[in-house]
């Protein structure tokens, strides 16, 4: 009431004063969470938008400013082609792998009651491993001729396989290794979806009629995880697209540059032939694929996906 | 429409006993209401009629066949849950339609792209398309079917659950506490709606609810049941008038029915507060017993006491205002018990002063008597029960 008459005459000093001790309260609350965020993201992705346009190199005493050279360069480059071309292909492997396989474990473990709390253990156990420790665990699995799986395959009858060694198998193989330790966190996240749903709506759905496995699952569980799906696509993908331990501990790009991947290649840049503003420059172009993923991601499954 | 029958139901969960032998028959086109405190298996029992839930023991028919061996939908009943249940990423049309569209289409027709491969696809959706607007008229949900769940009001999402349940020409309508999400003033709108659906339809209904005024106005019969047991079965006015025990007198009724203790003297005749009432029992003397007195029974004796039975005095504690009428709140002066309500025109409310000490006198035949293990105790038939007190009369 006292405002209102207040703002028709112009605002009495008591309550412009007010106004002015809010606006500074709200500043005060919002500056820390500001400061941090311009410390430890904005202010670092300038200091590397302003690296790749120039030719710094690490230890260097000067530099020079080169404009749009490293990108045009990045673009020409076949091995940073090569590069993204296998990063895609690992995200296409991984994607559909990782987000299809843990609801389907979620699926089958969410029907268990007793159970359950074991397989979510064993199958959570890959995430809460170190991938470079696995890495060796893999390489040991994996090898030609000391590993079990090619053991399994010998007895089969089938050759054995060099699958970290032949440029063939390499970056599926990496894929598999990929998708192995994405299941566990998104089952869980499935598992968390799963939970949300209310019981009613599947009892309304079997006085409805809609009782078979395959009705129930299209009729309710995967409309009504639309949302975890979506969280769960998108961070799938930005992991999947940061591929980067795998590589550096197995195959170090190789065999014949089968397994160069976009993050792999910037380490080699920035950080063995210490070609810092080049680096930057690749890191520009990761991050710009980054975020057209999720903004497309985003934008597309928010027209699909309900509530 | 069917009737239904339940013979010896038991279901326990782990070591508890959620329900101890229930034997129901519900007539054809009867509205049989569930009414009990929470946990006394009535939900347990209508999920179990549903088939969401499988009993230990006993049997079930509807229609005069058993149905216990079928699934929910093979039971041609339908059920509106007390969340309504509706699915919310589909809009009103197609949550009224799905019961449709499941016993319509086969699997095949139902799946996405492999769907349009079918040529009577259309043609079925365009029957279930007139059956859901026929429903949706009914319930005034014509101009709702584009919207989603979320979009409605709580009344409207009870409907588009109602809906879902007419669609399919159920034989027993189920209903779990359909009206406990609603504000009080649409809780009184949906109960009249639901009597007057359940008239036109003719289908069986079975209620449950928790709410005796719901079981009260609504329904041709009331099973009242407590610890997986029915305490009494009948009408209304059956479970009001002549509470079968202590528990019953107590949850029918609102304000709830005063008790009072009392005492069988010799000849079985009963004493309240030490004076002898014209009411006699077939009791042993010097057993305690407990008088029911609904709050319309009682009204006030003005002067001296006449008789010298059946009046008791008691100071006001509150007035409450209910518009029509007054409930007034009494302590019982130096007894303990818990005090009594009354219920009083305005006029009768006026005369009262707050902490005034008033006589309270009621007509013996409108007591209950109940034993002390809480069964109803009939009293011996004289015909010395006239009226004993004068009410008070307004203005005087």
């Amino acid at each position: 009431m006292t405002l209102a008459l207040a703002s028709a005459s112009g605002p009495a000093p008591a309550a412009r004063r007010r106004l002015r001790i809010e606006r500074v309260t709200g500043l005060g609350f919002a500056l820390p969470a500001f400061v941090l965020l311009l410390l430890t993201i904005l202010l670092p992705l300038a200091v590397l938008l302003w690296l790749s346009f120039t030719n710094y190199e690490f230890g260097g005493v000067d530099m020079d400013w080169v404009g749009l050279a490293n990108f045009r360069k990045a673009l020409a480059d076949p091995i940073i082609r090569r590069s993204l071309v296998n990063t895609l292909l690992y995200v296409a492997i991984v994607v559909p792998g990782g987000v299809l396989g843990a609801l389907l474990i979620a699926v089958l473990v969410h029907r268990r009651k007793r159970t359950r709390s074991v397989y979510e253990v064993i199958y959570f156990l890959p995430v809460t491993s170190t991938l470079i420790a696995m890495a060796t665990v893999w390489q040991f699995l994996l090898h030609p001729s000391l590993g079990p799986v090619n053991g399994v395959l010998k007895w089969l009858g089938l050759g054995p396989v060099a699958f970290l060694s032949e440029p063939s198998t390499a970056l599926a193989t990496l894929a598999v290794i990929g998708i192995w330790q994405l299941l566990g966190f998104n089952m869980i996240l499935f598992l968390a979806g799963l939970t949300a749903i209310p019981r009613d709506l599947y009892e309304a759905a079997d006085i409805d009629g809609c009782s078979g496995g395959i009705d129930r699952f299209l009729t309710i569980t995967w409309p009504l995880l639309g949302p975890t799906t979506m969280f769960v696509l998108v961070t799938t993908m930005i992991t999947a697209f940061k591929i980067f331990d795998t590589v550096a501990v197995m195959t170090r790009g190789g065999p014949v540059g089968s397994t160069e991947v976009l993050l792999y290649n910037v380490y080699l840049e920035g950080f063995q032939y210490f070609h810092t503003g080049y680096a930057a420059a690749l890191t520009f172009i990761f991050l710009a694929f980054i975020l057209v993923f999720s903004a497309v991601q985003t934008f597309a499954l928010d027209k699909k996906v309900h509530y | 429409m069917a009737k239904v029958a339940l013979s010896s139901i038991a279901k326990s969960f782990g070591a508890t006993k959620v329900l101890d032998g229930i034997d129901l028959d519900i007539a054809d086109g009867e509205f049989l209401t569930l009414v009990g405190p929470s946990g006394c298996g009535k939900s347990t029992l209508i999920r179990i009629i549903a088939g969401l839930e499988h009993q230990d023991a006993g049997s079930l028919a509807i229609g005069g066949s058993r149905v216990d061996h079928l699934r929910p939908h093979e039971r041609r009943v339908a059920m509106v849950f007390q969340s309504y249940a509706l699915y919310p990423h589909m809009s009103v049309g197609a949550n009224i339609a799905l019961p449709l569209t499941m016993a319509r289409l086969r699997l095949w027709q139902r799946l996405p792209l492999l769907r349009l491969l079918s040529a009577e696809r259309r043609a079925v959706m365009r029957g279930i398309e007139s059956d859901v607007a026929a429903v949706a008229a009914q319930l005034q949900l014509g101009h709702l079917l584009d919207r989603k769940p979320a979009q409605l009001s709580g009344g409207q999402r009870q409907r588009v659950a109602l809906g879902r349940a007419m669609v399919r020409n159920p034989d027993v309508f189920l209903m779990d506490e359909p009206l406990s999400n609603l504000d009080a003033k649409l809780r009184v709108h949906m109960r009249t709606e639901l009597a007057e659906l359940h008239k036109r339809l003719g289908t069986t209904f079975i209620y449950v609810t928790h709410d005796q005024v719901e079981a009260m106005t609504m329904s041709d019969r009331v099973a009242m049941m407590d610890s997986g047991a029915i305490l009494q079965l009948g009408t209304p006015s059956q479970l009001y008038e002549k509470p079968a025990s202590l528990k019953v007198a107590q949850f029918i009724g609102s304000p709830a029915i005063n008790l009072l203790p009392a005492t069988v003297a010799e000849g079985g005749r009963v004493e309240l507060f030490g004076r002898p009432l014209a009411l006699s029992v077939p009791l042993e003397p010097g057993q305690a017993v407990t008088l029911g007195l609904r709050s319309e029974a009682l009204s006030l004796v003005q002067g001296e006491p006449g008789g010298g039975r059946a009046w008791f005095s008691a100071r006001l504690r509150r007035k409450e205002n209910l518009g029509s009428e007054y409930v007034l709140h009494f302590d019982l002066a130096g007894r303990d018990a818990t005090g009594v309500t009354m219920r009083a025109t305005p006029a009768v409310a006026a005369g009262v002063n707050e902490a005034a000490e008033v006589t309270l006198g009621f007509e013996e035949a409108a007591a209950h008597v109940f034993a002390a293990a809480g069964d109803r105790v009939e009293p011996r038939g004289q015909g010395a029960a006239t009226a004993s007190v004068v009410p008070l009369r307004a203005g005087a």
